[in-house]
C-alpha cells in the first residue's frame, strides 16, 4: 500500500500544489459539507455580494449529505455524493478561495480550468464507503440552512479522512489517466 | 383463501429496509472478494479493501453501508389466494418505510416533486410494484436505490436491425460514460423488450438477481458474459479511477416486444447492491 500523505484543512496554496494525482491522503482539520442545494445558495450570496456562512479562503468542501447520527455517534454514514452536480457552482467558489473539494466522479472542463488557474485540488473519497468514512469525522455541527436537512451546511472536524487525489492543480486527471492505463482495445 | 394482515407486510418492509441498508449479504461479500482478486490497479485494490472494511463496520455497528439509503423500491408478489386484511396495503407499506427509515437512522431522500423539491421528511412514499402470482403467500422485496447510480440509467429505442450487437454497444457505452459517478464496481441491469414502462422495470428487476447467476436462456447467458468482459475492458475501474473491475456482474431480463421495436434499458446498481426479501 502506498504511503499516506497527511493534509491539514484549511489548506495553503503550497500544500495544494504539492499534491499529484494518485496520492493517497489523510485529511485532518476542519472541512465543510455542502451539496447541490447549499451550493446554489452559496453562489447566490456571492452574486449578491453578501457574506458566506463560513470563510472560503483555504477551505475544503465535502460533497456529502450524511445519514442521521445514531446516539453517541458524531455523524451517520457519510460517503461522498456525485460531484458533477456541483460543477456549475464550483468555479465561482474556487475563484473566491476554495482550495479543496471532496466528492466522487469526474469534473467538468470549467472546474478543472478554475482549479489550475486559482490552485485547487479535488479529492475522491470512496463512494459507498459511508460507514468507514464516518469514523474519521469526529464532530459535525450544522452552521447554515438547517431546513435543508441532510443537505444543510455542516462544519466537520476530521482526522485522517481517507481520500485519493483525483484531479490536481496541474491539470492532472486520474479519471482520464487511470482509465487510459487499464483500457483494453476499443 | 388465506388471510394476511397488512401489518405483517408493513413490519417486513420496516425490517428489510434497515437490514438491507446496513448488511451486505455473505454471498455478496464472497463474490466481492473474488472480483477484488482480479483487480490489478493498486488504487483499485485499495478501494476494494476500503469497501470491504466499510461493509464490516456497517454490519457490526448497524450503520448504513452508504449514506444514500435510497428510495424504497418495494416489490410485492401477492398470491391470488391471499385475502389482505387489516387496512390499506399502500398505507401499510409506507408505514413500514417510515418506521424503518426513522428507527434505523436512515437518510430521508424523497422529495414531494422533482421541481419544487420539498423533502417529505420520512422517505415515503415507497415505489411499489405489485405482481399477482399463483398461491397463497406474499413475497416482500425491498431494494433501496441510491440516486447516484439511478441518475446513470439509460433507455433507447433501437432499430430492430441493430440487433444484439446494437444492444451490447449501447450497454457498454452506458457504463463507460457513467464512469466513476455510480460508484463502480457496479451491477448492470439490462431490460429488453416490452412497452416503454416495462423495459425499465425489467432493468430494475435484473438488479435483484443474485451475483454470479446466469440467465436461464443460454443465448442471453452468453451475452451477459460477453458484456461483463467488455465492460471490464473499458478501464473505468473501481470508483472510476482506473482498473480492471468496472462491473461485478451483468444481468439481462428479456421479454416479448412489438414487431417494430427493440427497446433496451440500463439500470445500474452501485457496489452497495442492497436488497432483501421475506415471504409471509
Ligand atoms: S451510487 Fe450507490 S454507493 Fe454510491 S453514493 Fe449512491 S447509493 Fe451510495
Amino acid at each position: 500500500m502506498s504511503e499516506v500523505k497527511k493534509i491539514t484543512a484549511p489548506m495553503t496554496d503550497e500544500a495544494v500544489r504539492r499534491l499529484k494525482i494518485g496520492d493517497k491522503v489523510g485529511i485532518s482539520g476542519v472541512i465543510y459539507s455542502a451539496r447541490d442545494a447549499a451550493h446554489k445558495r452559496l453562489v447566490e450570496l456571492i452574486e449578491k455580494g453578501e457574506d458566506l456562512p463560513f470563510d472560503l479562503e483555504g477551505s475544503v468542501i465535502y460533497f456529502v449529505g450524511p445519514a442521521p447520527a445514531k446516539p453517541g455517534h458524531a455523524v451517520g454514514s457519510a460517503g461522498p455524493t456525485t460531484s458533477y452536480r456541483m460543477d456549475p457552482y464550483s468555479p465561482a467558489l474556487i475563484a473566491r478561495g476554495l482550495k479543496g473539494m471532496i466528492g466522487k466522479g469526474g469534473r467538468s472542463e470549467e472546474v478543472k480550468r478554475a482549479m489550475v488557474e486559482h490552485g485547487a485540488v479535488y479529492f475522491a473519497a470512496v463512494g459507498g464507503a459511508g460507514a468507514l468514512i464516518s469514523k474519521s469525522i469526529k464532530k459535525a455541527e450544522i452552521i447554515a440552512y438547517p431546513e435543508l436537512g441532510a443537505e444543510a451546511v455542516r462544519r466537520m472536524e476530521v482526522e485522517d479522512f481517507p481520500a485519493i487525489v483525483a484531479i490536481d492543480a496541474h491539470g492532472g486527471d486520474l479519471y482520464l489517466k487511470g482509465r487510459e492505463e487499464y483500457r483494453i482495445g476499443e | 383463501m388465506r388471510e394476511v394482515n397488512v401489518k405483517d407486510i408493513s413490519d417486513a418492509v420496516r425490517d428489510i429496509a434497515i437490514e438491507a441498508n446496513c448488511v451486505l449479504g455473505d454471498h455478496e461479500i464472497e463474490y466481492f472478494k473474488k472480483m477484488a482478486e482480479k483487480e490489478e490497479s493498486p488504487t483499485g485494490r485499495e478501494i476494494f479493501e476500503m469497501m470491504l472494511e466499510n461493509a464490516r463496520i456497517a454490519r457490526e455497528e448497524r450503520i448504513p453501508i452508504c449514506q444514500d439509503t435510497g428510495m424504497a423500491v418495494v416489490f410485492l408478489e401477492i398470491g391470488q389466494d391471499v385475502h389482505l386484511v387489516g387496512g390499506d396495503l399502500t398505507d401499510a407499506v409506507n408505514d413500514g418505510v417510515r418506521r424503518g427509515y426513522e428507527e434505523g437512522y436512515l437518510r430521508k431522500s424523497i422529495l414531494k416533486d422533482s421541481i419544487n423539491r420539498v423533502n417529505t421528511g420520512d422517505n415515503t412514499p415507497a415505489f411499489i410494484h405489485v405482481k399477482i402470482v399463483p398461491g397463497e403467500k406474499v413475497k416482500v422485496t425491498v431494494a433501496p436505490k441510491g440516486g447516484g447510480s439511478e441518475n446513470m440509467s439509460r433507455f433507447r429505442a433501437l432499430k430492430p436491425a441493430e440487433g444484439i450487437e446494437g444492444v451490447k454497444d449501447f450497454v457498454v457505452q452506458a457504463v463507460a460514460e457513467a464512469g466513476g459517478n455510480p460508484c463502480p464496481p457496479v451491477v448492470v441491469g439490462v431490460g429488453l423488450g416490452g412497452p416503454f414502462e416495462k423495459v425499465a422495470l425489467r432493468a430494475k428487476e435484473a438488479l435483484l438477481i443474485p451475483l454470479g447467476q446466469r440467465n436461464a436462456d443460454p443465448f442471453y447467458a452468453a451475452v451477459e458474459e460477453e458484456l461483463l468482459e467488455r465492460i471490464n475492458k473499458t478501464g473505468v475501474g473501481p470508483q472510476g479511477l482506473g482498473g480492471r473491475v468496472t462491473a461485478l456482474d451483468v444481468h439481462i431480463v428479456q421479454g416479448p416486444c412489438h414487431i417494430a421495436t427493440l427497446p433496451v434499458a440500463v439500470n445500474l446498481n452501485c457496489h452497495a447492491t442492497r436488497h432483501g426479501e421475506r415471504i409471509i
